[in-house]
């Protein structure tokens, strides 16, 4: 995989949400994915950050442009906070699960979202998610 | 005896005033038509005196004697004012800095063949630093001021519940769907459900950017709150990429009246009231 453009963007209130989808969709645009996959992976980021922004208050993400052949491309992003990390995360995968007060739905819909989703988190440092959508499918 | 800087400054201060209005009138960034000639004149003045008596004094480093807390307060004064008319950092920059030329280069003048001595010029260097990080922090925060001031306006502006039928509420969303503009959407639906004694609201979603499981969150409570009263929401403005994007998360609204646009909803509402809206047929005149 190859990286095209790189852009860190620091998340520390709500608002920088807003800012941070707008961003995300220009990227989206930049490379003309489709309506459809547009709006999955701004969801999928969107729930991502919400996340980021309620266990660990800030955090950042890392905005790519990923390439793996002349005809895919697509939009890699990754949020790294240094929160309390996510105690079983076998469990927060399940639908409906939740530590808080939602839906329970963020970290399994977000992964229904998107093409590659991976999560790396320790106990008490923090987690790191990547997740990948790719241009078509 | 030799004069002291401050003293010495003090001296030329008609000299020194003359150059920084100089180096102010000079930069290019200014806008003229924004400050008059004898505004900046007034300003530059009265911000000189206070600062010659700050260095006339032996601590000039002590950033709360009262000499300085009064260079400080007029310096806020210019800066905020400066921001709300919407000058650049780079303007109001070159204001402070502009001082710091201006009396370096009087007391290059000042001792001729010999340089400046390091402590004095290291004295200005360090208090109108000092001031110039003052004036940007004010900058900034009455700047972020005017920002706070617009969103709370945009939040109050941007949720308006419209009556567009007898018995029936229509509240368009357009923006993200956040906790605290939730709170604003529900008090003000349920509100004016009892004022109008309605008993269908309709929910418009197109304006909202993103649906994730939060603002589903939301909408489902809202929906909930609404049926307590007594009364049928419906949600409408649902794009089909949001559909699609709501089914992969799995977000159940089974059970909620969703339709995919405002007309749909509208249509409904009708039925729902048992009301019918008809074409009339002119009768044929002979």
């Amino acid at each position: 995989m190859i990286t095209l453009n790189k852009e860190t963007i620091a998340i520390k209130r709500e608002q920088d949400v807003v800012f941070f989808r707008n961003r995300v969709n220009e990227y989206a645009e930049k490379i003309k994915m489709g309506l459809v996959n547009k709006t999955k992976l701004l969801t999928a980021a969107s729930e991502l950050v919400r996340n980021m922004l309620i266990y660990a208050k800030e955090g950042k993400v890392i905005c790519e442009i990923v390439t793996i052949s002349a005809l895919q491309t697509g939009i890699r992003l990754t949020f790294i906070d240094n929160g309390p990390g996510i105690a079983d995360i076998d469990k927060a995968m399940t639908d409906g699960y939740t530590t808080g007060k939602s839906l329970g739905l963020g970290l399994p819909g977000a992964k229904r979202l998107v093409n590659i989703f991976d999560v790396k988190t320790v106990k008490g440092k923090g987690t790191t998610i990547s997740i990948t959508k790719w241009k078509n499918g | 005896m030799a004069l002291s800087i401050g003293q010495l400054l003090q001296k030329k201060s008609k000299t020194v005033l003359e150059s920084w209005i100089n180096i102010q009138l000079q930069d290019d960034g200014l806008k003229e038509e924004l400050l008059s000639n004898q505004e900046i004149r007034k300003q530059s003045e009265e911000f000189l005196h206070s600062v010659i008596s700050i260095l006339k004094k032996e601590d000039s480093q002590n950033t709360e004697s009262p000499e300085f807390e009064k260079a400080a307060e007029i310096l806020t004064e210019i800066s905020t004012s400066r921001a709300m008319q919407g000058y650049t950092p780079r303007e109001t920059g070159v204001f402070v800095f502009g001082l710091k030329e201006a009396f370096l280069s009087v007391l290059e003048k000042e001792f001729k063949d010999s340089l400046v001595p390091y402590a004095d010029s290291q004295k200005i260097n360090k208090l109108i630093d000092a001031l110039a990080i003052l004036t940007f922090e004010t900058f900034i925060s009455s700047r972020e001021e005017v920002i706070l001031r617009q969103t709370s306006e945009i939040s109050e502006i941007s949720t308006p519940v419209i009556r567009v039928w007898d018995g029936i509420l229509a509240l368009p969303i357009i923006g993200t769907l956040d906790s605290a503009r939730t709170q604003v959407v529900m008090e003000n639906l349920l509100m004016k459900i009892v004022e109008t004694e309605s008993t269908i609201a309709i929910l418009d979603i197109s304006g909202v950017p993103a649906v994730d499981s939060l603002v589903a969150q939301h909408l489902i409570k809202t929906v909930s709150a609404t049926r307590l009263m007594g009364a049928e929401c419906i949600i409408s403005g649902i794009r089909p990429e949001i559909a699609q994007t709501i089914v992969h998360l799995g977000i159940d609204l089974a059970n909620i009246n969703t339709k995919a646009s405002l007309a749909h909803a509208l249509r409904s509402a009708f039925m729902m009231l048992k009301l019918e809206v008809r074409k009339t047929v002119e009768k044929p005149k002979f």
